[in-house]
């Protein structure tokens, strides 16, 4: 359940940054999750809706950018996308891959008020 | 705070006016949400370098034999390399207890309900540990194969664990765990001849999820393979002593 930590190092900065915009609602939250990063979006959902509670980011709306995977073949240099990370390159079928995009792990951005 | 707006402003008394914000502002952020672990696991790693020591995160699901292989590398080569271990468990102290009966520095890391070891507890494990210059530092992580596989600790390599009592398709079933991995230890390899484990399948399913994984075959029980284990420790001392 490491999802759970990963939302309190996400109130932690949302509640600084609005503290630090003189703000005392925040009322959006926009987070970047690639689909090759290690978060199960049922149990994040679960989490969530425990940890917000008594924070600043009780009534906030919350918004996903599910970013896909993308890479690049080291060997022939095909760029395409991918579900997992040992999906081969669908050109040469070889598994040296570079991630290009769907770890991602971050707060987008923040509506305060 | 200010008990008229409750904002955070301490240097005043009255309520004097001062600059609010009230109307609706987007504040464009991109921060890492791992920023703070990851800022604290590079302090662990220049802690590391400082003093020239090999850390070394091991991960495994639970009962992969972590720390059988520790006991039996600690008791092979304590006379030879200095050596100092974090045990992370959720609950007590039993592997540090055995890692202590071989006489080597262990500090325990009792996580609660937590599922992962993280950068911050072992800035303070290291408090408490002092592990000496050029040695290795074993750091035996939660068994699990799915959590630790975000939290850098500062470590030099991430060394995965399986055993041949496992399905051999666990890379695939937690590719993070084996992607973000340098090496990979299957043990228990005296057991092949009583349990359905394909070895060469195993292989080809680590190499699809990481290529370039190093992969020793060892077995903690007849000793069989641990010398190809030592040796790469011993290689991997030598680089840092060069670097």
């Amino acid at each position: 359940m490491h999802e759970l930590s990963l939302i309190l190092n996400i109130i932690d900065i949302a509640q600084k940054e609005a503290i630090k915009a003189n703000a005392t609602a925040i009322e959006e939250i926009e987070l970047d999750i690639g689909c090759l990063s290690t978060v199960e979006m049922d149990a994040f959902e679960f989490a969530w809706n425990i940890a917000i509670k008594g924070t600043m980011l009780e009534s906030t709306i919350k918004k996903f950018n599910r970013i896909k995977g993308k890479a690049k073949c080291q060997h022939c240099g095909a760029e395409f996308s991918i579900q997992h990370l040992y999906d081969p390159c669908p050109a040469c079928k070889h598994h040296v891959l570079n991630i290009l995009q769907g770890k991602e792990l971050s707060v987008k951005s923040l509506v305060v008020s | 705070m200010c008990a008229t707006c409750g904002c955070d402003v301490s240097r005043h008394h009255h309520h004097e006016p001062h600059e609010h914000s009230h109307s609706r502002t987007k504040v464009d952020l991109q921060q890492d949400i791992l920023l703070e672990n990851n800022s604290l696991a590079e302090r662990n790693r220049g802690y590391f370098q400082a003093k020239n020591i090999l850390a070394l995160n091991l991960v495994s699901a639970p009962g992969s034999g972590k720390t059988s292989l520790l006991e039996r590398t600690l008791k092979d080569l304590n006379r030879e390399i200095d050596f100092s271990v974090i045990e992370g468990d959720q609950q007590t102290t039993h592997d540090a207890d055995r890692i202590h009966a071989t006489g080597t520095k262990v500090v325990q890391i009792n996580t609660g309900k937590g599922c992962h070891l993280d950068a911050h507890m072992i800035l303070h494990a290291l408090q408490g540990l002092k592990s000496t210059e050029n040695s290795i530092l074993f750091i035996e992580n939660v068994g699990n194969l799915v959590c630790p596989a975000m939290f850098d600790l500062g470590e030099k390599e991430r060394v995965v664990i399986v055993s041949v009592t496992e399905g051999e398709d666990k890379p695939l079933k937690y590719p993070d765990m084996f992607h973000t991995s340098t090496l990979c230890i299957i043990n228990k390899i005296d057991l092949l001849p009583y349990v359905p484990y394909n070895l060469e399948k195993a292989k080809e399913y680590i190499h699809q999820v990481k290529p370039e994984m190093q992969i020793l075959e060892v077995s903690c029980t007849n000793g069989e393979g641990l010398e190809t284990w030592y040796q790469w420790l011993r290689s991997k001392m030598v680089q840092l002593e060069i670097a």
